[in-house]
């Protein structure tokens, strides 16, 4: 049977047939799907883990015990699990581990380029890499056995095409996997102190030495012999853009990115005239083909940023483009924004108007930094704007007084807020931090976590308490705020940023994409026309709602008796949740509720 | 549709059923036994922002993304989003408009104008049979949904996909939709096929 779909859904598909039955990781772009799908089969475990480093170590947890094990995280994700990551690969895993890297080349949806094949390499870690749905579900397979087969744990490398375009999979039955799950007592594998772990040090070694012979025979690596005037080295996605481009050139595609076939390698470019390695971001695989003495043509014509396609093969190898030129006119840009609604919106407006440093962090309110809101200044890493607000406001001394603001998620905090708080606590900050707190992981969709109540696996859990967490740590002026209410949230912050040490806001209101069957029902707002004065104080919130009408441009009469206005703002009621904030902006009150 | 790959490139503005238009497209195709792919980006991209999604359909397809100058028919569920990606439209190409305007927020803000006469400005640079304006929220109001735009753009589009017949297209839509927005979402299909 046949289906189509996105990499991400055959990976969680290809692991439940293959008798995977544990996954743990962190929601982010472009991975999450993969451990959502794989929670809905029958007979798994699958979590979320409060950030990807638990996430790993519960993966291994269950690797060691023998289960067919999987952690899952987008690419910036392994940043987080790196201290688990490279030990494991010299524990070898009983069971199989197998980690999940969704790469983001053009950045998507990132704070980074980073090429995470690298971390195969420095790792000592073999690495698969898909280029479609249906390799996504073959490889994931083929992880899990070679995780086995091997003692290690085993790289899934992904990037956002692989993960997020769909393509035809033919669907089969799963296994019927015996239990093999047990404690067995391996210290001398298992506890890595010095001693033991120097022994282990040299079995990585060997590992590596024999899943490079094999790496020459996986039928994953694999020659496809056109014309020997162009050979190409390939992997992942871009070997689809390379075949769409010169079907007829030969190709050396890799599966395995990590360890390379070298004597594959060598055979294949003996017989071609000119060779070529088509690979986005890093000379990953060309500095390796280089260091074998052999000569290749990579990053001296392709891009090292940004994802490929075939137009950008194309003219790297032909030097011209066989696209028709067309003049793009100019026309209005359209950047992602905060919905309709957003709680976010009332909080960062207010944040503008303090005029502090808003150091910020990771989700849908770094959207924030934008005109016209413009009310965060820095953005690193998840869990970073606590960190740096409190590096910031003890740099500065008295000067910062008042001025310093950590603005973070609540998902982002529970990620990595909760020890930089503690941090900020102890070391009697005089910052204030803010959990932006929308009750969801908003921007990756609408994950649960500690503090929703609810797992992955739609099981109930005891919900964390963001106030009382905050007292433990030692945070002693703790107040919680309605985002929406401008007026309360005003009174807040400036009473907490005259307060001596640190001080927690949690800014509380659901995502209004929580509450979009509510909002549907609101009662929408509208301007009126005779009381808008067009002063614009409602569109600096930036509501994709409001929207300003030009007397002049639109051909709407004037106000003869406010000569100098120039138009008026016009609420689209069938974006408008009813959030209220405009109204509480508009000094006027010109703006509404229907009905009222 | 032989050996050939058709590539169609969908843009407008997140929340219009772009993914959904693309997903059915997708599964009509591999109905018919064709190879299929389509691609697309979710996460930050999506809020409020520009969303694409190529589908790319034949005997054997290896890239799901189309190159620039190889879409032989652009689906802009928006007005102005329409001309942000002309470079990717073959010689010939067609291109078929929603009408439709989503203000971006510089628009919103008065600090950028919506561009005028963009029908006329396509007319004028790929030819006046080339560019097809569907009046999609009206069709869509008159089916009785007017969420379902999307499906009046799907009709639009399925005059356009030689070898198929009205039924491949309502056989996938039946498995696809939910009952409840069924009859409304068939008729919006129906309109936008005869428009």
């Amino acid at each position: 049977m046949q289906e189509i779909m996105s990499g991400n859904e055959a990976i969680a598909r290809g692991a439940w047939e293959c008798g995977a039955t544990f996954g743990a990781g962190y929601p982010g772009t472009p991975s999450t799907e993969i451990l959502e799908t794989f929670a809905q089969y029958k007979g798994v475990y699958a979590e979320w883990s409060p950030n990807e480093k638990v996430g790993l170590e519960v993966a291994i947890g269950a690797a060691f015990a023998g289960a067919r094990s999987m952690a899952v995280m987008k690419h910036v994700g392994v940043n987080v699990a790196a201290d688990p990551l490279f030990t494991v690969s010299y524990t070898g895993t009983n069971g199989a581990l197998v980690i999940i890297t969704a790469d983001d080349p053009s950045l998507h949806s990132s704070q980074n380029e980073q090429d995470n094949r690298n971390y195969a390499k420095f790792a000592k870690i073999p690495m698969l890499e898909p280029a479609d749905s249906q390799e996504a579900k073959d490889f994931i397979k083929l992880a899990f056995e070679l995780s086995e087969k091997f003692d290690t744990p085993v790289f899934l490398r992904t990037t956002t095409r692989v993960s997020h375009s769909k393509s035809v999979v033919r669907i089969e039955e799963p296994v019927n996997a015996a239990d093999r799950t047990e404690i067995r007592h391996l210290p001398l594998k298992y506890v890595m102190v010095p001693m033991n772990a120097r022994a282990r040090r040299v079995e990585v070694e060997k590992r590596t030495q024999a899943i490079r012979e094999w790496a020459e025979t996986f039928e994953g690596n694999r020659m496809e012999m056109g014309s020997p005037e162009v050979g190409i080295i390939t992997a992942g996605m871009p070997y689809n853009y390379a075949k769409d481009s010169f079907p007829e050139y030969s190709y050396l595609k890799l599966g395995l990115v990590h360890p390379l076939p070298e004597k594959m390698i060598r055979d294949f470019a003996s017989k071609v005239k000119k060779l070529y390695v088509v690979e986005e971001l890093d000379p990953f695989i060309e500095e390796q083909v280089k260091a074998m003495g052999i000569e290749v043509t990579g990053k001296a014509v392709f891009p090292y940023t940004n994802e490929f396609d075939p137009g950008v093969v194309e003219k790297a190898i032909t030097g011209k483009s066989s696209a028709p030129s067309v003049t793009l006119q100019t026309i209005p840009p359209r950047p992602p924004n905060l919905c309709p609604g957003c709680p976010h919106r009332g909080l960062f407006y207010a944040l503008n108007k303090t005029k502090a440093f808003v150091s910020g962090d990771i989700g849908c309110y770094t959207l924030s930094y934008m005109k016209p809101l413009s009310g965060m200044d820095s953005c690193i890493c998840m869990g970073a704007s606590i960190g740096i607000a409190h590096g910031m406001s003890k740099a500065l001394g008295p000067k910062g007084k008042g001025k310093v603001i950590g603005v973070i998620g609540d998902s982002t905090f529970i990620h990595s807020g909760i020890t930089t708080l503690l941090n900020a606590a102890y070391n009697r900050s005089d910052a204030v931090f803010i959990i932006a707190d929308n009750r969801t992981t908003a921007m990756t969709g609408m994950q649960e976590h500690p503090a929703t109540g609810y797992t992955l696996q739609g099981e109930k859990a005891k919900e964390l308490d963001f106030a009382a967490l905050g007292k433990i740590l030692g945070v002693e002026s703790v107040e919680v705020i309605d985002p929406l209410n401008f007026k309360d949230t005003t009174k807040i912050l400036k009473q907490e940023l005259q307060k001596e040490g640190p001080s927690l806001i949690i800014s509380r209101a659901p995502c209004v994409l929580l509450m979009s069957k509510k909002a549907a029902q609101a009662k929408q707002f509208f301007t009126d026309p005779d009381k808008c004065i067009g002063c614009k104080v409602c569109l600096s919130c930036g509501c994709p709602a409001i929207s300003w009408k030009d007397f002049e441009k639109t051909g709407m009469p004037a106000r003869p008796d406010r000569k100098k206005q120039k138009g008026i703002a016009v609420i689209d009621a069938t974006l408008c949740t009813g959030c209220t904030l405009c109204a509480q902006l508009c000094r006027q009150e010109a703006i509404m509720r229907e009905g009222e | 549709m032989g050996g050939k790959v058709t590539s169609l490139l969908l843009a407008g503005v997140g929340g219009q059923g772009i993914l959904l238009a693309s997903d059915i497209i997708c599964k009509v195709m591999m109905e018919k036994g064709l190879d299929v792919k389509k691609s697309e980006v979710h996460g930050m991209a999506q809020r409020g922002g520009c969303v694409t999604s190529h589908v790319r359909y034949g005997q054997k397809v290896y890239s799901p993304l189309a190159r620039k100058g190889d879409v032989d028919m652009i689906v802009s569920f928006e007005k102005l989003e329409a001309l942000r990606y002309l470079d990717y439209l073959k010689k010939g190409g067609m291109i078929l408009v929603n009408d439709e305007e989503i203000y971006p927020p510089s628009v919103n803000l008065g600090e950028a104008d919506y561009p005028k006469d963009i029908y006329e400005s396509l007319r004028s640079q790929f030819g006046k049979d080339s560019v097809k304006v569907i009046p999609g929220p009206k069709l869509a109001s008159l089916a009785g949904n007017r969420r379902a735009v999307n499906t009046v753009m799907l009709g639009a589009i399925s005059r356009f996909t030689p070898g198929l017949v009205r039924e491949d297209w309502k056989k996938v839509l039946t498995e696809v939709l939910p009952e409840k927005i069924l009859e409304a979402n068939i008729k919006a299909f129906d309109l936008g096929r005869e428009a």
